[in-house]
């Protein structure tokens, strides 16, 4: 090829107003919103459908998608409507529950819903081609096209296509903003893996067994035994006709036991709270993933000359035990990507100081007020390992001494309490309250 | 519910193998502490310690999470990519 050649773009390579790498929740979400206002956009999806590579533990929290799609709950494939909130302290055989319930908690501004993501983003997907977004699969984008420090294109194989910006919202790893320098690799102290398995059930067996009224759901957390003393938990939220069940541990917490990431999940499996909630269920997918959890310190670049970057993709979640949280930001972060672009081409501009308002939206948004606001949480978590070890056990032998009535010789509840917090000691249970109520 | 091997679990899910096409290469002589790192923390168990104590890894039941990237990259992970498009596990629950 000749220097002519070099310069210029061939007449047979593709031009976009945008392309979208991944169609997740962010990368539907831009697409969605960018089609809907004309521009020629186009996502590329390495699995066969949207949704054929995405996993969530299992709770998408409603309001930032109602702002794109008001009622989307009426129409979307969602599992159930969340109103049963559970966290438990687990030892090896006893249980702590606390167990919330509320009729506010279905209010369609601030409803929480269960979904599984291969259904529900494939929905997404849909609504975003009938607004005019053009969807490739099957197709794993392998770099980016950059001249002079700008982002054009993608490549995958021998192709490649163009476009005035890219948007990436190709998951938790995200190779190719790593690849361009806008990330680092992730680190282990700041990243937890996932696993999680999906046990069918009928439809009416796991509404009675949860105590739920039809088409309502329960989303529980578990702390304590499951993890091993390693930083994580276990959760379970309930489907339509089945239920997620999975634990999270921090990667770089591997050195403090033995116990295997399967073996966390067969711990919760056989827990005698949860096993009875099983019974006769059948595994129908076993599934897995990468959760950044370096909150607002450990966010990369957000954007540069021609690329944003969406969702998990750019580190956009919030993990505070009783709350975890990625696919609102996720749909918040393509929502923003989307207007951002929309005034760039306007503008006719794509340059990094046009897409700085990117940041601006973000930090307007509830995405970097939460993440700034719960900042210090990652790091309480490493400092706090008696949450996962010794808490679980005072509970235990607290409630032990209030609940056993076996005919020795009365102990005032004073001296019970103080005799399980002992073990702990009084100090160190009031700094961890201490900083935990600082970091929340 | 009954109580199933890691391996049991896997053989619900949905592969398209890519053959010939290994996306994550190991080095069964990297160092013996990070190969124990890998066989707890993979989700899928796929990072096994044979009868001579030797490392052996199948890419086939990978579930393309990354985790092996993040800790062995450069040690026990000598490359990591993507399968190809459309190949790999294919999520039906999500």
């Amino acid at each position: 090829m000749g220097q002519e050649g070099k310069s210029e773009v061939s007449e047979d390579t593709e031009r976009f107003d945008a392309i979208i790498v991944g169609a997740g929740l962010a990368g539907c979400t831009a697409a969605y919103l960018l089609a809907e206002k004309g521009l020629e956009v186009v996502v590329i999806e390495r699995g066969s459908f949207a949704g054929s590579k995405n996993m969530t533990g299992g709770r998408l929290y409603g309001h930032s998608l109602e702002k794109v799609i008001p009622g989307f709950a009426e129409r979307a494939p969602v599992e159930r409507r969340v109103s049963k909130e559970r966290i438990s302290l687990l030892t090896e055989d006893s249980g702590f529950t606390i167990d919330f319930t509320s009729e506010s908690l279905k209010d369609p501004s601030r409803a929480s819903y269960t979904v599984l993501r291969s259904k529900f983003d494939s929905w997404y997907a849909e609504q975003a081609e009938s607004n005019g977004a053009m969807f490739i699969y099957d197709i794993c984008v392998d770099d980016l096209i950059v001249r002079e420090g700008k982002v054009c294109g993608v490549i995958a194989g021998e192709d490649e296509m163009e476009a005035d910006v890219v948007l990436l919202a190709d998951g938790a790893v995200s190779l190719l903003a790593q690849r361009i320098g806008m990330r680092p690799a992730p680190t282990p102290q700041a990243t937890a893996v996932g696993a999680k398995e999906v046990i069918s059930l009928d439809e009416r067996t796991v509404t009675d067994r949860f105590g739920l009224a039809s088409g309502e759901g329960c989303a529980w957390m578990f702390d304590g035994y499951v993890t091993d003393g390693h930083i994580g938990g276990g959760f379970l939220y309930t489907n339509e006709d089945s239920v997620s069940l999975g634990v999270v541990t921090t990667i770089g917490d591997v050195d403090h036991s033995a116990t295997t990431v399967p073996e966390m999940l067969r711990r919760l499996e056989g827990h005698p709270l949860v096993a009875p909630l099983l019974e006769g269920g059948k595994v129908i997918e076993y599934t897995g993933r990468l959760i950044l959890e370096g909150g607002f310190d450990a966010l990369p670049k957000l954007l540069d000359d021609g690329v944003l970057l969406l969702g998990d993709s750019a580190g956009f979640g919030i993990n505070v035990g009783y709350a975890v949280r990625g696919m609102d930001l996720a749909i918040e972060s393509g929502r923003l990507a989307a207007e951002t672009v929309c005034d760039a081409k306007r503008a006719g501009d794509f340059s990094a100081a046009s897409l700085a308002s990117y940041r601006s939206r973000l930090e307007g948004s509830f995405i970097l007020k939460d993440m700034r606001f719960y900042r210090k949480f990652p790091s309480f978590m490493e400092g706090t390992r008696n949450m996962f070890t010794s808490y679980p056990e005072m509970v235990e032998e607290i409630m032990m001494g209030m609940f056993t009535v076996d005919g020795s010789d009365p102990v005032r509840l004073k001296t019970k309490v103080k005799g399980a917090i002992g073990k702990v000691g009084l100090w160190n249970l009031a700094m961890d309250v201490k900083h935990g109520m600082g970091a929340l | 519910m009954e109580d199933m091997t890691i391996d049991e679990k896997l053989a619900v899910d949905k592969f398209h193998v890519d053959e010939g096409h290994e996306h994550i290469c190991v080095d069964a002589d990297a160092s013996p502490s990070e190969i124990e790192r890998l066989v707890k923390l993979c989700p899928a168990g796929l990072y096994r310690l044979d009868g001579t104590g030797r490392l052996t890894f199948d890419y086939a039941g990978c579930l393309e999470c990354g985790t092996c990237l993040v800790v062995g990259l450069g040690g026990v992970v000598r490359s990591w990519s993507y399968p190809r498009g459309g190949m790999g596990v294919e999520f039906r629950q999500g």
